[in-house]
């Protein structure tokens, strides 16, 4: 069974149409990229998936929970579909240590001392081990990213969404978390990256999607749809892009 | 210089009695106010109008009309209808209902300012409303409304100096009662303004001690 399956999405924001009719289908232990132009829409499916955005239409079922359109999904999820956040979003009045056992505590009702080791081990995981006393203001962009992973991957979520992890970091720091991604790739875990970092999407994703304007045009193995794109549209994104 | 001294000494257990009225007054006022206050702005913030605008009017009715009149209504206007209060529960519940709207006003907006991201980060990892409020938005909440609400606390410290005006023997109304036998009004005045002064100054200090706490971790 897939782990994302979704038929004809729509998202509006008032009369602006955001996503017009997206189908997508994501295999267990899929990579996938989702690329285009800013204003695509690719950042909202990814907060629709969420249930950080209600939608208008279309049918959508993730970690096993169907969404209808209006109807809250984040709470059903109860964390199985985790988020990471472009400006990471640390809770700023805990420790790296107590941002990871949160959920775990407050929404899976488990004992402080459970969460927190498990909380310890996964930051050991994404090399924040010496920082797990730390408060979030005390850390670099790439180790407050790094910690948002490691809270998002204690809830065991079956699908992880990644909404441009990277692009709120100085350039120095986005290769300490695009390899802590790569790790997780290479565990089979599913996920779904928005991201402009483009060889990254190549190398890691299975898959690549594009998008632009609301709708999906062009998706094919990463390979392929870099190396060979069939859509003018794609290809001209793809050449500005590069573009030196 | 001697008949001064005899004069406070002599003054002093009436208007330590009138004080001691202040305190209580002003604590009953914040804390009730602050409950009252805490409930209005969740009411404030409220996706369901029918919550959101009684609210708001409730705060600009409270807001919009002097702190004297609400308390005369209160306290002599109210029997009319045969509600008559004691002076020191309608001087309670006026500075209480006063200070509710001014808490409401204050906590709103560093509920609303606290950012969006915060919310959502909640509320991926599966927590209701009602978690994310008390886990996540209230800490960070707190830490932006410690300060203007000690300035209303403090506010209302003097406020209740209102309270004369309806027979709650605080500290000014002893005051008053001290110079009408006495006739040494500019001395008792000071005196009570100096005691008025070290109540603020008091509670000013107690506002840093909660600053600092709120703040604690934050860097």
């Amino acid at each position: 069974m897939s782990a994302v399956s979704a038929r004809g999405l729509v998202k509006r924001f008032d009369d602006v149409v955001v996503l017009n009719g997206v189908d997508i289908e994501v295999a267990q232990g899929e990579v996938v990229a989702i690329i285009g132009p800013s204003g695509s829409g690719k950042s909202t499916l990814l907060r629709c998936m969420a249930g950080l955005e209600l939608l208008d239409g279309g049918a959508l079922r993730i970690a096993g929970v169907e969404a209808a359109p209006r109807a809250p999904l984040a709470r059903a999820l109860k964390g199985r579909v985790g988020f990471v956040f472009q400006s990471f979003n640390l809770f700023p009045h805990r420790t790296a240590l107590q941002n990871v056992a949160e959920g775990l505590i407050v929404v899976r009702g488990q004992p402080r001392a459970a969460a927190e080791a498990k909380a310890r081990a996964l930051l050991e995981k994404v090399g924040l081990g010496a920082r797990v006393d730390a408060w979030p203001g005390e850390l670099s962009g790439g180790q407050q990213q790094r910690c948002a992973i490691a809270r998002a991957l204690a809830m065991d979520p079956e699908v992880i969404l990644f909404d441009e992890p990277t692009s709120a970091l100085d350039p120095e720091l986005v290769g300490e978390v695009l390899s802590v991604i790569r790790e997780l790739a290479a565990e089979k875990r599913t996920m779904l990256i928005v991201t402009h970092q483009m060889d990254f999407a190549r190398d890691v994703a299975d898959r690549t999607i594009f998008m632009d304007s609301g709708v999906i045009v062009e998706q094919a193995p990463s390979r392929e749809l870099f190396g060979a794109p069939k859509e003018e549209r794609t290809r001209r994104f793809l050449g500005k892009v590069a573009a030196p | 210089m001697d008949a001064t001294l005899d004069l406070l000494s002599q003054s002093a257990p009436l208007l330590l009695k009138g004080a001691g009225y202040t305190i209580a007054l002003s604590l009953i006022g914040m804390s009730l106010g602050l409950v009252l206050g805490f409930g209005l702005a969740l009411m404030r913030l409220s996706r369901s109008a029918l919550l959101r605008w009684p609210a708001g009017v409730y705060v600009s009715a409270i807001r919009g009309t002097p702190l004297l009149v609400q308390l005369f209504l209160i306290y002599y206007g109210l029997p009319q209808f045969g509600v008559e209060l004691p002076p020191l529960a309608a001087a309670g519940i006026g500075f209480s209902l006063n200070i509710a709207a001014y808490a409401c006003e204050i906590l709103r907006s560093a509920i609303a300012n606290v950012d969006r991201g915060q919310w959502e980060a909640a509320t991926v990892l599966g927590m209701s409303r009602g978690q994310a409020l008390r886990r996540v938005i209230l800490p960070q909440a707190a830490r932006t409304a410690v300060a203007p609400l000690s300035n209303s606390f403090i506010s209302l410290v003097k406020d209740t100096s209102l309270a004369a005006t309806i027979q709650v023997p605080e500290l000014f109304r002893q005051t008053q009662l001290i110079t009408a036998r006495t006739f040494e009004i500019f001395t008792m005045y000071l005196a009570a303004a100096a005691l008025y002064w070290i109540v603020s100054t008091l509670l000013a200090a107690g506002q840093g001690v909660l600053e600092r706490r709120a703040a604690e971790g934050r860097r």
